[in-house]
């Protein structure tokens, strides 16, 4: 199952062309929902003013934004940084590094290798189980236990809204998947066809309702992150105090709630 | 005082929702982020504003005392022990303070739970439990039939 590329057996009955387009669709449809979502909410419009109420006492020259760029992009984003609970980090990591193993090993196996399924290096398919495995235990890990109003209003963990929408659909899609390549290895063609409809049906979900979801969130918050280090380079720290230099004398480690 | 949220920095972690002594800090059922859901109840006590890891909340003046355009802004350093404070005026003038989070090392004052469970002959003392040895003091001043002015029973 996990070294066999789970889109050859469908080459047979649907062309790879028709394939390709949908995986271009569904490109499309996250660029024009993040693109509408920019428009309607006008956060692009909140950065830019932002950024002019704050542009501090001192001007960052081009090196240095350089190396605020490469901070964000290593720190903020590529190790979720910003998050101070350690095990929503964790929760996080796994789904960001299983998300992106997934979407680029089904590229590369619908792109790649069209035909059968003994051209496709073991890699890729390796790849896209692997990343669903870890996009699925992420996203249980944070979807049921780690939500802020399960573990601090203490809802219901089984209550859903609006913003679960993209962890909702984002979970369905790699259960699916993952259900639908284990019933095609196990030779159950009827019961395969099913997940595979679940699969394409939750995909276009979650591709599909980025204007009301949580998906941008993944272009929004590097770019505020890059703001966050902008401001404090600036000087402006979006009007904070400085930091103290006082000796640490009766400090102490934060530590997280626990009232619950 | 009403807090309010600054949503590009907040990354929903839910401290201020813990420890907002109103109740009135949730997250927003469609981003995921905290906000504060019923601005005339909040009592400006600046729990949420300190306990906040990503400053990302922050305070509205009411425009009778505080004027638009004005700052007031607070970072908590617990690992320095300081809370630090910088006002902005509407004219470009800045005040800034800093203050010690406690006078005493951390651990030195015991908690609650160390103490043992007072008796229920406490309830007849007009002290509160363990007073007056969690006060470090012999005896707290009574008031006792004696010391009342005629008329007052």
């Amino acid at each position: 199952m996990f070294e066999t590329n789970p889109f050859s057996a469908l080459f047979d009955t649907i062309s790879p062309t028709v394939m390709q387009a949908f995986v271009l669709s569904m490109i499309a449809l996250v660029v024009a929902g993040t693109l509408f979502d920019l428009a309607h909410k006008k956060s692009a419009r909140y950065f830019f003013e932002n950024a002019r109420r704050n542009r501090g006492t001192r001007t960052i020259g081009t090196a240095e934004k350089v190396s605020l760029v490469l901070k964000t992009a290593l720190v903020d984003w590529l190790a979720a940084g910003e998050f101070c609970n350690s095990q929503r980090r964790i929760a996080h990591l796994l789904t960001m590094y299983g998300f992106l193993a997934y979407i680029v090993a089904t590229v590369a196996m619908v792109f790649g290798h069209p035909e059968t399924a003994d051209d496709t290096p073991v890699i890729w398919p390796l790849l896209w189980h692997l990343g669903a495995l870890l996009v699925f235990i992420g996203g249980c890990w944070f979807w049921l236990l780690q939500r802020v109003d399960v573990a601090a209003e203490g809802r219901s963990r089984f209550r859903v809204v609006r913003a679960d929408l993209f962890i909702l659909a984002l979970l369905a899609n790699v259960t699916a998947a993952l259900i639908w390549s284990y019933l095609l290895s196990d030779g159950r063609g009827g019961w395969s066809n099913i997940a595979l409809g679940l699969y394409l049906t939750s995909a276009m979900i979650l591709f599909g309702s980025v204007p009301w979801s949580k998906f941008s969130h993944m272009f929004y918050k590097p770019a505020a992150a890059f703001q966050k280090r902008v401001e404090d380079a600036n000087g402006s720290r979006a009007n904070l105090p400085l930091p103290v230099d006082a000796p640490a004398t009766l400090g102490s480690a934060r530590t997280p709630p626990a009232n619950y | 005082m009403p807090t309010f949220v600054y949503m590009t920095r907040c990354d929903g972690c839910g401290y201020c929702v813990d420890i907002c002594p109103s109740d009135i800090m949730h997250i927003d059922e469609t981003y995921r982020r905290a906000f504060n859901i019923e601005p005339n109840m909040c009592w400006e006590c600046y729990s949420c504003v300190k306990a906040c890891p990503q400053n990302a909340i922050d305070v509205r003046g009411y425009a009778d005392f505080a004027p638009l355009g004005h700052s007031v802004r607070t970072l908590r350093e617990e690992e320095k022990g300081t809370i630090s404070w910088k006002l902005k005026f509407r004219d470009g003038r800045e005040k800034s303070f800093v203050s010690p989070i406690r006078t005493t090392p951390w651990g030195s004052i015991r908690p609650p739970g160390d103490y043992e469970s007072p008796s229920p002959d406490g309830l007849r003392t007009q002290e509160l439990a363990h007073e007056p040895e969690a006060l470090h003091v012999d005896r707290l001043p009574t008031l006792t039939k004696d010391k009342l002015k005629r008329g007052v029973l």
